[in-house]
């Protein structure tokens, strides 16, 4: 997670004017008059929209399409960029601006019909093969999937084209309460110093809310490693920054130990395997899976899902159809047991096929640097230089060994209550939990409960669990930003996409003009 | 794509009766039918509307065979092969006069037409036809 994700605001600061008093703090309603007598400044705006990453351009751009002027929104966000928090989490996981990402090739957050998708726009600069893929995936070739890098700029060039910086407004949110009256109070801390008061409230009729992960959840035998031994540097998560692992590798031959099966695990033995290739190493790799999935596995023949050698083999997240198609169906009708039967019967662990990363494993396995352990970690600690870790195998009780570093690729990301904005929410503003115990969300992404003469609404990792299941994704937070999208527009706020402005509008989009 | 059932069908039938029935109407005068335009037309027309009766019905079948896909999604490959089956049953009910209407239709005739009305109709719903059509990839391929 970014550190702008995680930063905890429990600092206490004196008191600085137009600040939040403790009548405001209680209160699941607020007049105009109480934030007049804290001196906190209103500024009125329609819609807002807070966290300001992928989920919130991608909304913003579908309402400016549908002909919201920038005047009507803000975006209330730490962030420089909309893809600066995701490039960090991508960046640090293995997946540099050449590498390719985890989406297939109509999953455009900078083009909401998706065409040209990013693999014709590739064959359109000349490289052929791209097509090809698109064309015959994947069935005789992987997943095509499109370059970290390609989807930044693209983004970028069309966040200029909508004149997204217009509407940016710098700071953190620190909660959102319902107006007597109606509509809501998005209360924003500005970076220190910018302003005179110390916060600002947004007086909005609707709200979006877009703050990603609510924070990343270490398993607990890391935790305690950390606690204990005070250890940041030999035992890592592959979601933070730890290059320095792989320099040390560099400097001197060692073992590493893996834990995973997912795809930030494939990443990371991409990573290992190139470093030894390219560079020579002699790097040893151990590789734990809790569950080994050893061959194609589901609750029947019509669920069936690949797999092979300990990993689950899945093109994306979800089974591709739930992005539109007759799982999307399927689950929108479901509530309750039924839904949460169907997230478990998708979900689990997986990773995409590829063909580089299946070679460099076998090659390992043939070599005998790449070895597989089935169990779960039960002690880790430092010896010296070294880890000393203890595994709980299944079958053949607990194993001791000696490892250079250990780097953790499971996420688990952490309770909706983590994060103080989702927690005020359910506190003050009536907010519900989903089946599977995140923000639930009705079908048009409305927050449950939330109403208030205007909507709150929610999209992306916070919303897993609702009536769609690709929430967390480029294209499934351009499938809720047309959700909501379509429901401002019933309600007046935006004009309705139809045949002819979409195709106008797509030429515009064509021709990078400016809207 | 990511169809569902409702979705084929309407997509089919759209797509055909649409963008079918336009490039019906650009390509037959110069089809080497041997017979007048309007017996043409007709042969045509009837080629496109067999193709559709029966597409609805193998549609039917497609859909089956996506149960049976993990991810219950259809290859745009499968979306341009299935052309070949279906391509196969249509001659073959015209050239062994299955369709009463029709007197004959000479094979390269059926075959340019079929082959060029095919690959567009895929095209179009590999890509363009999301530009008017904001709701139809979400929606499984329905439009309405
Ligand atoms: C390693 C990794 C790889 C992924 N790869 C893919 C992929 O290939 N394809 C794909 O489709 N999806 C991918 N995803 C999933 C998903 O698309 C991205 O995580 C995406 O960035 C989610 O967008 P978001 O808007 O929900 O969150 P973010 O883009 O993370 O933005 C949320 C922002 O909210 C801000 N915020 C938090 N709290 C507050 C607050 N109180 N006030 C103001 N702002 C706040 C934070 O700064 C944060 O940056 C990947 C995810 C990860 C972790």
């Amino acid at each position: 997670m970014s550190e702008s994700t995680i930063a905890p605001q429990h600092a206490q600061t004196p008191p600085q004017p137009g600040d939040l008093n403790d009548q405001l703090i209680a209160s699941d309603f607020w007049t105009d008059q109480m934030l007049a007598e804290a001196g906190i400044p209103v500024v009125d705006v329609p819609f807002v929209t807070f966290g300001g990453g992928i989920g919130s351009f991608v909304t913003v751009d579908y309402l400016r399409i549908c002909g919201v002027p920038t005047s009507a929104m803000r975006v209330l966000t730490p962030l420089k960029t909309p893809w600066e928090s995701y490039e960090y989490l991508t960046t640090v996981s293995q997946i540099p601006r050449g590498e390719r990402l985890r989406s297939d090739s109509s999953s455009c957050p900078d083009n909401i019909w998706g065409f040209p998708s990013y693999a014709i726009r590739e064959a359109l600069q000349g490289d052929l093969k791209q097509a090809w893929n698109v064309l015959v995936e994947p069935i005789f070739a992987n997943y095509y999937t499109p370059r970290a890098g390609h989807a930044f700029e693209s983004m970028e060039k069309e966040m200029y084209r909508i004149r997204y910086p217009e509407m940016v407004v710098n700071g953190q949110v620190r909660m959102v309460r319902r107006r007597v009256g109606g509509g809501y109070f998005t209360i924003l801390t500005p970076p220190e110093g910018a302003t005179p008061t110390r916060r600002i409230a947004y007086r909005s009729q609707w709200v979006h809310v877009a703050v990603g992960y609510p924070g990343l959840k270490f398993l607990p035998d890391l935790q305690r490693y950390r606690n204990e031994h005070n250890d940041y540097s030999k035992v890592v998560n592959a979601y933070e920054r730890h290059e320095h692992v792989y320099e040390r590798l560099h400097q001197r031959p060692g073992t590493v130990l893996i834990r995973g099966g997912g795809i930030v695990a494939s990443r990371v033995l991409q990573r290992l395997i190139d470093d030894r290739d390219q560079r020579g190493l002699q790097t040893q790799i151990v590789h734990l899976f809790r569950t080994y999935v050893d061959r194609p596995h589901g609750t029947g023949i019509l669920k069936r899902r690949k797999g092979a050698d300990g990993w689950a083999y899945q093109g994306f997240n979800y089974p591709k159809s739930v992005w539109g198609g007759q799982l999307k169906q399927q689950v929108r009708k479901s509530e309750g047991e039924e839904r949460a039967r169907l997230y478990k019967e998708m979900g689990g662990t997986n990773t995409p096929v590829r063909r580089d990363w299946k070679e460099q494993l076998q090659r390992g396995r043939r070599e005998g640097w790449y070895r597989v352990m089935i169990g779960s970690i039960e002690e880790m600690k430092p010896v010296g230089d070294l880890v000393e870790v203890t595994v709980n195998t299944p079958d053949q009780g607990p194993h001791t060994g000696t490892f250079d570093a250990v780097i953790d690729c499971t996420g688990l990301e952490a309770d909706i209550r983590e994060h103080r904005v989702l927690a005020d929410l359910l506190d003050h503003s009536n907010a519900q939990r989903n089946p599977v115990g995140r923000l639930d969300v009705q079908r048009n992404f409305e927050v449950t409960g939330a109403q208030n003469g205007g909507k709150i609404y929610a999209s992306g990792s916070a919303t897993l669990g609702g009536p769609f299941p690709g929430v967390d994704t480029f294209f499934g937070l351009q499938i809720a930003a047309q959700e909501i999208a379509d429901d401002l527009i019933a309600q007046g706020f935006a004009q309705k996409l139809g045949p002819g402005r979409s195709t106008s509008q797509w030429w515009k989009w064509v021709r990078n003009k400016q809207i | 794509m990511l169809p569902t059932l409702s979705g084929r069908i309407q997509t089919r039938i759209f797509l055909l009766a649409v963008v079918g029935s336009i490039w019906t109407l650009i390509i037959t005068p110069v089809l080497p039918t041997g017979a007048s335009l309007a017996a043409s037309y007709g042969a045509t027309f009837s080629v496109l509307l067999v193709v559709l009766v029966l597409g609805v019905l193998w549609e039917f079948l497609y859909h089956g065979i996506q149960q049976f896909r993990w991810e219950k999604d259809w290859p745009t490959l499968f979306g341009l092969l299935t052309g070949i089956p279906e391509g196969l049953l249509v001659w073959f009910l015209f050239a062994g006069g299955a369709i009463p209407w029709i007197d004959s239709l000479p094979g390269p005739a059926f075959a340019i037409h079929f082959v060029s009305t095919w690959l567009i109709v895929w095209l179009v719903a590999n890509g363009p036809m999301r530009v008017p059509f904001i709701h139809w990839r979400i929606n499984g391929g329905r439009l309405i």
